[in-house]
């Protein structure tokens, strides 16, 4: 949705900044030396609503774990707003959970004590003993809501990978966050225990309808989970100069229509249309789309730059 | 034909199997041991007052005397005294050492404000030679039990804290933020997260430390003392008794094996998570 006016589009922005649940608005992020920073992020706008499973997909290094970092609250955006619920996000705390393609377990502890330490974590010593056993029946339901009830005394180095990430999930699920945020968290998965893990995701988002930002860099997955799926990338044009120092944009923003919860649709032949459409768009360093051609065409996508 | 069986001792494919190996590894000691009595009994058969290489039996009647006799100056068995008086020592200073340097470490390590201010200055001083300072103790606490304790603890503290420090900061961030994102306030995540998690590192870090803690348990024993094992061998050193020092040379590294075998008994038995993914 392209706005011709910069007053409109402001209007817009805040207008969704109030509804959303997570809001990004004119973010900016670049690493390295202060006198020779690279620009990372370059005035990235998006819009989540609740409910949302957005996958992130993008070119190698143009920035989407650098964005669910940012979202997680791991580091703050050099300039641009982050909000969510209309509050700022500041650092990582409770209202939002992740789980990282590894390291989201602690190994000292068995996969029960893992879910429920979230639980423990948060209360005080006295509160802790007193509903030591409410907690260990939560963390129970939220195992056998994953298929881990034979895997409860095992510590996570005995686990299969696609086991170890269901109880990463579990483990943020027992703190029933409204955000889940995943950083290609099945990524180290044989495609077997992937697909299954998949289905265990989409299974749970349907029930609790969590907001999901979904970071991977596999194409399939990303079509075949999101409702929403965003491509943020480096390769584009725009009428700046040649040595104006660029960075990522969100360049498509699309809403992702079938919904299923069988793996069969990824056969069907829409289905890897447009898996090649996001290919061609999105990954292919000598097609640059210029800045007015984005389609931004997801009715919660806005842009507050002009082009 | 070749290569068509893994050889069983010679070549980079070789895999001797268990009890081969255990075999094999026996031989070095019998070899020691044999080499030993020749010379040994060279030397007595050259002059019967040889000093320099007793006979097992002189070593095993100046055993005896010393462990099972008591001395008539103190009444009391040496050995037995020695042994604790050391062994006192090395305890209480390595249990110092590990707990102010595991603070120290993880403090440093956690909270990186902390690790600026300190982290330099104890990879700076950790490198100081311990025993250097070993008369600047003695001067400060005097010439008994504390020098001697002081020296243990600043030697193994400060290279515990260098090495939790290190070890830390090794553990993933992401642990650290997926901790944030569950509720667990800071003090939370350093006693609940990373300490459980440290345990074993110090105890494989004490493993380590422990020889060079033997090492200033006997040299400041040997400068100022009345008992104890590093006391009593350079005791004897004056008296050329090499029958008691041998002996007591094997018991001091009967000592440090057991007390290596029991630290790795008790990262086998409480953190089977740390032997096994390490």
């Amino acid at each position: 949705m392209i706005h011709t006016s910069e007053l409109e589009a402001h209007e817009r922005a805040s207008a969704l900044s109030r509804t959303s649940m997570i809001h990004i608005q004119d973010v900016y992020k670049s690493y390295g030396p202060r006198s020779k920073p690279k620009l990372v992020l370059d005035n990235v706008d998006l819009s989540i609503a609740p409910g949302e499973l957005v996958t992130l997909v993008g070119p190698s290094g143009c920035g989407k774990s650098t964005l669910l970092k940012l979202v997680l609250g791991q580091e703050l955006p050099d300039s641009g707003k982050l909000l969510i619920e209309a509050n700022p996000a500041g650092l990582a705390d409770k209202r939002r959970g992740i789980v990282f393609q590894q390291y989201s377990l602690y190994p000292h502890l068995s996969v029960i004590d893992n879910v429920a330490l979230g639980k423990r974590l948060s209360l005080p010593l006295w509160q802790r003993i007193a509903e030591r056993k409410q907690i260990r029946e939560e963390a129970m339901f939220q195992l056998r809501n994953l298929g881990l009830e034979e895997a409860i005394g095992k510590l996570p180095h005995e686990l299969s990978g696609g086991m170890r990430q269901r109880v990463a999930v579990a483990q943020s699920l027992i703190m029933s966050p409204k955000i889940i945020l995943m950083d290609e968290p099945f990524g180290a998965l044989d495609p077997g225990s992937r697909e299954h893990t998949q289905i265990f995701l989409l299974e749970l988002w349907e029930k609790y309808k969590m907001t999901v930002i979904f970071v991977t860099h596999d194409l399939e997955e990303a079509v075949f989970l999101g409702t929403r799926l965003v491509i943020l990338s480096q390769y584009y044009s725009d009428d700046r100069d040649d040595d104006c120092r660029r960075g990522s944009r969100v360049i498509q923003d699309i809403a992702l229509s079938s919904r299923a919860l069988s793996t069969e649709v990824k056969s069907s032949p829409e289905f890897n249309a447009m898996i090649d459409h996001v290919r061609e768009i999105g990954f292919k360093p000598k097609h640059r789309l210029h800045v007015k051609d984005f389609n931004l065409s997801h009715p919660n996508s806005f842009r507050t730059l002009p082009e | 034909m070749k290569n068509t069986r893994i050889p069983l001792f010679w070549g980079i494919h070789a895999q001797p199997g268990p009890l081969f190996a255990r075999t094999l590894s026996c031989i070095p000691f019998i070899i020691a041991v044999a080499l030993y009595g020749h010379f040994s009994a060279e030397r007595l058969r050259v002059n019967s007052e040889d000093k320099i290489l007793p006979s097992f039996s002189q070593m095993a009647k100046a055993t005896y005397s010393m462990a099972f006799t008591k001395d008539r100056r103190t009444d009391d068995y040496l050995l037995r005294k020695d042994t604790v008086a050391s062994l006192k020592r090395i305890v209480i200073g390595v249990s110092v050492a590990a707990v102010v340097g595991l603070w120290l470490g993880i403090n440093m390590g956690v909270f990186r404000g902390m690790g600026a201010v300190f982290g330099a200055f104890f990879i700076f001083v950790s490198i100081i030679p311990p025993l250097a300072v070993l008369p600047i103790l003695f001067m400060t606490f005097g010439v008994d039990e504390l020098a001697k304790i002081m020296l243990i603890i600043i030697g193994g503290a400060l290279a515990i804290t260098r090495s939790m420090y290190l070890e830390v900061s090794k553990i993933p961030r992401e642990q650290i933020i997926k901790a944030c994102t569950l509720g667990a306030s800071q003090m939370a995540i350093v006693y609940r997260i990373i300490l459980p998690q440290m345990l074993p590192r110090l105890i494989d870090t004490i493993r380590i430390v422990l020889g060079a803690s033997w090492l200033f348990l006997i040299a400041a024993e040997a400068m100022a003392s009345t008992e104890g094992l590093g006391y009593r061998i350079y005791l004897m050193q004056r008296h050329f008794a090499m029958d008691v020092i041998i002996p007591y040379v094997l018991w001091l590294t009967f000592l440090g094996f057991v007390f290596d075998r029991a630290l790795r008994w008790v990262l086998e038995t409480f953190f089977r998570w740390y032997c096994e993914t390490k």
